[in-house]
């Protein structure tokens, strides 16, 4: 059932992205707003719409960072980007954001460079026009990592901001 | 370092200022080389205290089982074994035959007894005996409660280290530290504490918050810690008499990192603000709050000098992670890291000589000292995941938390170790579960 369903978005998806020209998502990078919503309820059964199951489909519920870096890439700017839409889109939608590291620091420095990244993300959504009161931080720093395992793909998956629909 | 002073006779020790022998005490005498880096352990005869009563003559072995355990522990003493004594207890009471003592090596004899008082309370007493000088080193007695015997054995542990060392003792001390179980996804983290020796166990918390980098107070029977109470990771203090915890000051962002200043009456930690750490005092008295750095970069933990007159502390700053040291008012900030890798964690020794420190490099971890303007650097020990080192009150004894890789099914241990200032003697210290985030407390008063 959750595998057809999952199927169902992703077709969606698909035409949605070819229905759009490059040029109309040049002019949305460059601006910064996005004026189709990045998300509908596709079918009957489908996520809440602004429900975290809505968001980790429709835009993705993390953003990865480089080892002891807290700065954005291209692919956390355009999940951000998603993400600022999306809560435009659910204007009653508050979220957290979560910073983790992996665990090659120590822990009270990763507890600040989780903050960084957390704040991070955040102060890019404000800048794409999110309110910054629907946004809280909140940094665990090496505590919660989500994939088990000491070796640089686990630490890779576990240096991130998690994004957690309140 | 052996000319100790006998002035350590607290309010409830009675010197034994007669000995059974005559004489002057010697000068010239026993002691331990403890400057060197690694230490023959002195052969000691440690016999079990005497006593009249079969319940008493228990608590004269356990007494004596304490003491063994504690100083050969330190790694400075080998305890000799029973079966090798020839003396036997009975006419050990009417003094020692020194020559049986040298026959089986033994360098210091000690002895003592356990005698009920009509009141109720305890008598231990005990005597330190040099066998080739063949003079009393010490004697003192103790009254106390019969549930208080093994802390009185810590506190004459304590006393016979210090004679035979010159250095304070560290036996009659606690550890708070974090108790860990369940996967490392969903740690479930609770505050513990117990004796130096892993003795009277027990936990604070439940396990319902995240817990993290509990600290002893220097003065009062508090620990200020991280937890994520209500999912906001604040500051807290727990008093260990009430059992109560309380929230630290009221700041819009995460409050970390939490140390006593040296005189007990500051809180120094730091305060991410817009994802920015920097570091604040708050006075315990009248809530008031100091800010020390202003700087975009991390500018974490925080640790005083013993004299409260600098603080050591963790930045990325100059574009990786070091050590530095800063006045108490936040000037004269200097680096003192230089070698290669990054550095974390500096706690400054009670003695005020050295900060210890975490040091990563090369893929490993390091617990390391150098002296506080940075030179001097040695390594004590390293591993996968070494970290968070804390001091014995003493200066001379080390603890930190050892953490394994993950094995095949994802799963780590971490366990809290002591080691030698030398880098010897390296120990685990055994807890009932996964331990991290180790804290010494001071001498217990």
């Amino acid at each position: 059932m959750r595998f057809k369903l999952l199927t169902l978005f992703a077709a969606a998806l698909l035409v949605a992205a070819c229905e759009t020209s490059p040029e109309e998502t040049a002019a949305v990078d460059t601006s910064g707003v996005v004026e189709q919503p990045a998300a509908q309820p596709v079918s009957p059964g489908g996520p809440t719409p602004g429900s975290q199951e809505d968001l980790l489909l429709n835009v993705g519920d993390r953003v990865f960072f480089a080892f002891d870096r807290s700065d954005l890439n291209s692919d956390s700017r355009a999940t951000l980007e998603k993400l600022a839409s999306w809560m435009t889109t659910y204007q009653n939608v508050t979220i957290t954001i979560e910073g983790h590291c992996d665990e090659r620091g120590t822990r009270e420095y990763n507890l600040a460079l989780g903050e960084r990244r957390s704040d991070a993300a955040r102060d890019y959504l404000v800048a794409l026009g999110v309110d910054g009161g629907r946004v809280t931080t909140i940094s665990y720093g090496k505590e919660r990592p989500a994939v088990l395992g000491s070796n640089e793909d686990a630490w890779a998956q576990n240096r991130r901001d998690v994004f957690v629909v309140n | 370092m052996n000319n100790s002073a006998t002035s350590f006779v607290s309010a409830v020790a009675l010197a034994l200022a007669v000995a059974l022998g005559s004489g002057v005490p010697a000068r010239a005498e026993l002691n331990v080389d403890i400057t060197q880096g690694f230490v023959e352990p002195l052969p000691v005869a440690i016999t079990d205290f005497y006593a009249e009563t079969l319940e008493e003559s228990k608590t004269g072995k356990d007494l004596a089982g304490v003491i063994s355990a504690d100083l050969e522990r330190s790694g400075l003493f080998r305890p000799i074994d029973h079966g090798a004594f020839i003396q036997d207890a009975a006419s050990l009471r009417k003094g020692p035959r020194f020559s049986d003592w040298r026959l089986i090596n033994a360098q210091a004899l000690i002895q003592g007894s356990v005698e009920m008082q009509p009141d109720g309370r305890l008598r231990v007493n005990f005597r330190l005996w040099d066998v080739f000088a063949e003079q009393q080193m010490t004697g003192l007695a103790y009254f106390t409660t019969p549930s208080n015997w093994r802390r009185v054995a810590h506190i004459v542990a304590d006393v016979i280290y210090k004679r035979l060392t010159g250095e304070d003792g560290y036996f009659d001390t606690r550890l708070v530290y974090v108790a860990e179980s369940g996967p490392q996804n969903r740690r479930v983290k609770r505050l513990g504490i117990m004796d130096q020796d892993g003795e009277n166990h027990r936990f604070l918390t439940a396990g319902n918050e995240l817990v993290l980098t509990p600290r002893f107070s220097p003065t009062t029977q508090e620990i200020t810690y991280l937890s994520y109470i209500g999912e906001i990771p604040r500051v807290y203090l727990f008093n260990l008499n009430t059992g109560q915890q309380e929230v630290l000051g009221d700041f819009p962002g995460m409050t970390f990192a939490p140390r006593f200043s040296p005189d007990g009456n500051k809180v120094i930690m730091s305060l991410a603000d817009d994802g920015n750490s920097e570091i604040f005092t708050m006075d315990l008295r009248t809530r008031g709050v100091k800010r020390l750095t202003s700087h975009p970069a991390i500018d974490t933990s925080p640790s005083y000098s013993p004299d409260g007159r600098r603080i050591a502390f963790n930045s990325d700053r100059g574009g990786s992670q070091q050590l530095y040291v800063m006045d108490s008012d936040g000037g004269n900030v200097r680096r003192i890291s230089f070698n290669q890798g990054r550095y974390a964690t500096p706690v400054w020794s009670p003695r005020g000589d050295l900060v210890a420190f975490t040091r990563m490099s090369n893929g490993e971890f390091y617990i390391g000292v150098m002296r506080p303007d940075g030179s001097g650097e040695r390594m004590l020990t390293k591993g996968f995941l070494v970290e968070g080192p804390t001091w014995a009150p003493n200066g001379r004894v080390l603890s930190y938390f050892r953490q394994t890789p993950a094995d095949s099914r994802g799963r780590v241990t971490s366990k809290v170790y002591t080691i030698d200032l030398t880098g010897f003697n390296e120990r685990e210290l055994a807890t009932p579960i996964d331990a991290s985030d180790p804290a010494w407390s001071p001498l217990i008063p």
